[in-house]
């Protein structure tokens, strides 16, 4: 009779992989415990939240229907600066997303520039841009138009030159050797080429922008988000919950033309 | 005529593509190029219409010297020369109408061309031409919308309503099946002939080639080892300019050297 | 035989009539001109603005970096934030995004569960971070909150996306070995999406970092705050300060972000 053989070990990990991650688990969950403990926490506030929530959820709903009148105004300014402040964005967009380009930036300078640009751009919130330029042009719509403007020639130019990018450079080539010129050869083998995609940028940041002003006037530059921010200062909480259910129809509704418009162009 | 002396050409990659390759086309005969691959069979075709610069060496078409020319004169001598390529390079979200009518574009204003407002002339030279290529109907379809063969015919039409003195085709048919291709190759031999004007061909597949050549130009690692009738090009010259390898390839396709 | 009229042709209008193109287009021009009367431009706004663009400028140059505790206290603050929120954002965010995969779960949940992403995605962080100030007072607490919150529209929904379009077959071998649908997550789901998860960790970490930015300004901790005080009381050179480090952690988190995400790919 021969004895069975000791039943074999089976391990996922190796004795010194586990080590490592149970090391690397206990750090990230001291990490965790570090910063909540500086986050501050004042308990008798949080355990005092979901009556706040409920206290809060009850004044606001049923909302201020007959309110309804004097958001008209502040919806159209809210889609306005979105709608305005992405033209005036594209149309400087597109020189820059050229510039930004490898395949069509006439050197490495102008390369650079065109970066620089997208990164300036790009690294600054819509609502600090909004700050500053209710700095320079006073609080209202313009100074929402602009930041929105600002802010999307980085994400628009940056997404542009990704589509310029992408072309086929056969189809330029082919162009050129007809003898075209630069700006024929543009208009015939680069524009068609990259022009759905552009199309699709524009619109996919329209949707953005809307859903950004929406909360611009809570700085002080216009649209929805400054009537949001009177009824949150007066305590207006039944028009608050109104604002609120404005601005989400707004936004689902801007998301569904967005996506509607975005299948049918590409 | 076309005449090419010493046209040299090292990439910045360090390939030397061209080693001072000679040659004239007199009269309206189809030459046809062939050569193992990075022969730099594209880029001599390239370096005649520039857009690849030669290091050195001229090219001259009808008594303009090409290699001199910048900027605008460099753009209106390429209006002189229909180029065809091997994957068609339409613009493929214009339509064929548009593409075709690209082949207009050195002779009308920016303007022009943005608002799609061709000459009369060009536009009867442009319907024209799709009829002889056998795509009669088919202006208002999308260039992504044909097949290969249909494509290479909308690339024909573009060369020839540029009214080129000479076509340079860089191997019109590897994208092709071998029918389509053996159409596609009688059609530019056969509108080049009728309009009289030569064609510089490059060509992988020397069956074709001999079909429908009468002189052949080989080339070797940049080098031009062969240039003569094809009736002469026997195996030892195809040994000179493929090495070995040809022999097997012609056994395959079933056409012994002529 | 007559010679023929030279022939026409007209590039088919890609709105189907040739009318209609004109038409949208005009309504497209009259629509922003409208807008821009609407914002009562005029030159002498436009002068005044300058004038005071240079003044602000000159108040703002060279930035100060005199309080520079406070800066820090702020810019950390944020990091502590954007990484805390992401930690719950992703042990949240990875039930939710099951929940909301039409290939794992059955149609009820799976409306639920987007459901809740969208109401996520919809309100701008702001408005969320108004609301939680209001629930649990000024800080940090609150905007770490708000930015877990916001983690269930971005990572949930980007991670939803993923596990549908995972392979099927893999699903059907660990079912077929009787499996509970929690194992076929764990055996089946789980190893084909957590390269994903981690990447999308990362972003989403650099995105609340520069969210973590701007939350402050209605109260919810981080340097927002700070900028919004500088901006508020006229300090215009501490302000630029802030800008400019805000600008730099933002510029290393997306750097960071990237290089992170290439390693796991
Ligand atoms: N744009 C380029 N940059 C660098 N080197 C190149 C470039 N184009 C071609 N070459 C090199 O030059 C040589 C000749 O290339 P060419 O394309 O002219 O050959 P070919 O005879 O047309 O080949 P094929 O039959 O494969 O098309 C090759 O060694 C190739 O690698
Ligand atoms: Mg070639």
């Amino acid at each position: 009779m021969s004895t069975a053989p000791p039943p074999r070990a089976w391990r996922r990990y190796t004795p010194a992989q586990t080590v490592i991650h149970t090391a690397a688990r206990v750090a990230l969950a001291a990490i965790t415990i570090w910063m909540l403990a500086r986050l501050g926490v004042t308990w008798e506030y949080v355990a005092d939240a979901p009556s706040q929530v409920a206290d809060l959820l009850g004044r606001m709903f049923p909302p201020e229907w007959s309110f309804i009148g004097a958001l008209v105004d502040p919806l159209v300014q809210t889609i306005n600066i979105a709608t305005l402040g992405t033209a005036i964005a594209v149309v400087l967009a597109i020189p820059i997303a050229f510039l930004a380009a490898r395949n069509t930036t006439p050197n490495r300078a102008t390369y650079g520039l065109g970066r620089l640009v997208m990164v300036v751009s790009r690294s600054v919130d819509t609502l600090i841009w909004a700050l500053i330029f209710i700095i320079v042009v006073g609080p209202g719509s313009l100074a929402g138009v602009l930041a929105v403007a600002v802010r999307s020639i980085g994400f628009v130019s940056k997404l542009f030159a990704e589509g310029i990018e992408e072309i086929d450079a056969g189809q330029v080539e082919a162009v050129a050797a007809t003898g075209a010129s630069r700006g024929q050869t543009l208009l015939y083998a680069i524009v068609p080429q990259v022009r759905p995609v552009f199309t699709g940028v524009c619109i996919y940041r329209w949707d953005i922008n809307v859903r950004e002003s929406t909360v611009l006037g809570i700085v002080g530059a216009g649209g929805l988000g400054f009537a949001l921010n009177e009824a949150i200062l007066g305590l207006e909480w039944s028009r608050v919950g109104l604002i609120l259910v404005v601005v989400l129809g707004v936004v689902v509704i801007s998301e569904a033309v967005s996506a509607f418009l975005r299948k049918r162009v590409t | 005529m076309l005449e090419v002396s010493g046209l040299d050409k090292r990439y910045p990659t360090g390939d030397h593509a061209l080693r001072s390759v000679s040659f004239t086309i007199d009269g309206a005969d189809a030459v046809f190029v062939i050569g193992p691959s990075g022969a730099g069979k594209s880029t001599l075709l390239r370096c005649v219409n520039r857009l690849v610069e030669p290091d050195r060496g001229t090219v001259r078409l009808d008594d303009l010297d090409i290699t001199a020319l910048a900027g605008k004169a460099l753009r209106d001598a390429r209006r002189r020369m229909g180029m065809i390529f091997q994957e068609f390079n339409l613009v493929e979200r214009l339509t064929v109408m548009e593409n075709v009518l690209s082949g207009r574009l050195g002779y009308v204003s920016l303007w022009q061309a943005w608002r799609r407002r061709f000459p009369p002339d060009d536009i009867e030279a442009a319907f024209v031409t799709l009829r002889r290529v056998g795509l009669e109907g088919f202006e208002n379809k999308r260039a992504d919308e044909l097949s290969g063969g249909q494509r290479q015919r909308v690339g024909i039409a573009r060369a020839l309503v540029q009214r080129p003195r000479i076509l340079l085709v860089d191997e019109p048919t590897s994208s092709l099946d071998p029918r389509t291709s053996e159409a596609v190759m009688a059609l530019i031999v056969g509108l080049a002939a009728e309009d009289d004007i030569p064609a510089l061909v490059n060509i992988h597949d020397v069956p074709l080639a001999r079909a429908f050549a009468r002189r052949i130009i080989g080339l070797r690692d940049g080098l031009v080892v062969y240039d003569g009738p094809v009736a002469q090009a026997d195996a030892a010259v195809l040994e000179r300019i493929y090495g070995g390898a040809i022999l097997a390839e012609t056994e395959r396709s079933g056409s012994g050297p002529l | 035989m007559t010679a023929t009229a030279a022939r026409t042709w007209r590039p088919p209008s890609p709105w189907g009539r040739p009318w209609v193109g004109p038409v949208v287009w005009t309504a497209i021009i009259a629509f922003l001109v409208w807008n821009v009367a609407s914002l009562q431009v005029d030159p002498a706004r436009i002068a005044r603005g300058f004038s005071r663009f240079g003044t602000v400028a000159a108040k703002a140059f060279p930035p100060s970096f005199e309080r520079f505790g406070i800066l820090a206290t702020g810019v950390w603050e944020s990091i502590e934030m954007a990484t805390l929120s992401t930690l719950f954002g992703v042990l949240l965010g990875i039930p939710v995004a099951v929940l909301a995969a039409r290939n794992v779960v059955p149609l009820p949940v799976y409306a639920g569960g987007r459901l809740v992403i969208t109401l996520a995605r919809t309100f701008h962080e702001l408005i969320v971070a108004i609301i939680f100030v209001k629930a649990v007072g000024f800080g940090p607490l609150a905007g770490t909150l708000t930015l877990t919150l916001n983690s269930l529209g971005f990572f949930s929904k980007l991670l939803a996306e993923q596990i549908e379009t995972i392979d099927r077959g893999q699903i059907e071998a660990i079912r077929a070995t009787g499996a509970s649908r929690a194992k076929v997550l764990i055996y089946g789901v789980l190893p084909q999406v957590l390269p994903r998860i981690v990447g999308l960790t990362i972003y989403q970490w650099d995105i609340h970092l520069r969210q973590s930015t701007i939350i402050g300004i209605v109260g919810a901790g981080g340097i927002g705050a700070t900028l919004y005080n500088a901006f508020a009381r006229y300090d215009y050179d501490f302000a630029l300060a802030i800008l400019l480090v805000i600008v730099a952690i933002v510029l290393v988190g997306e750097a960071v972000s990237a290089i992170a995400r290439k390693r796991v790919q």
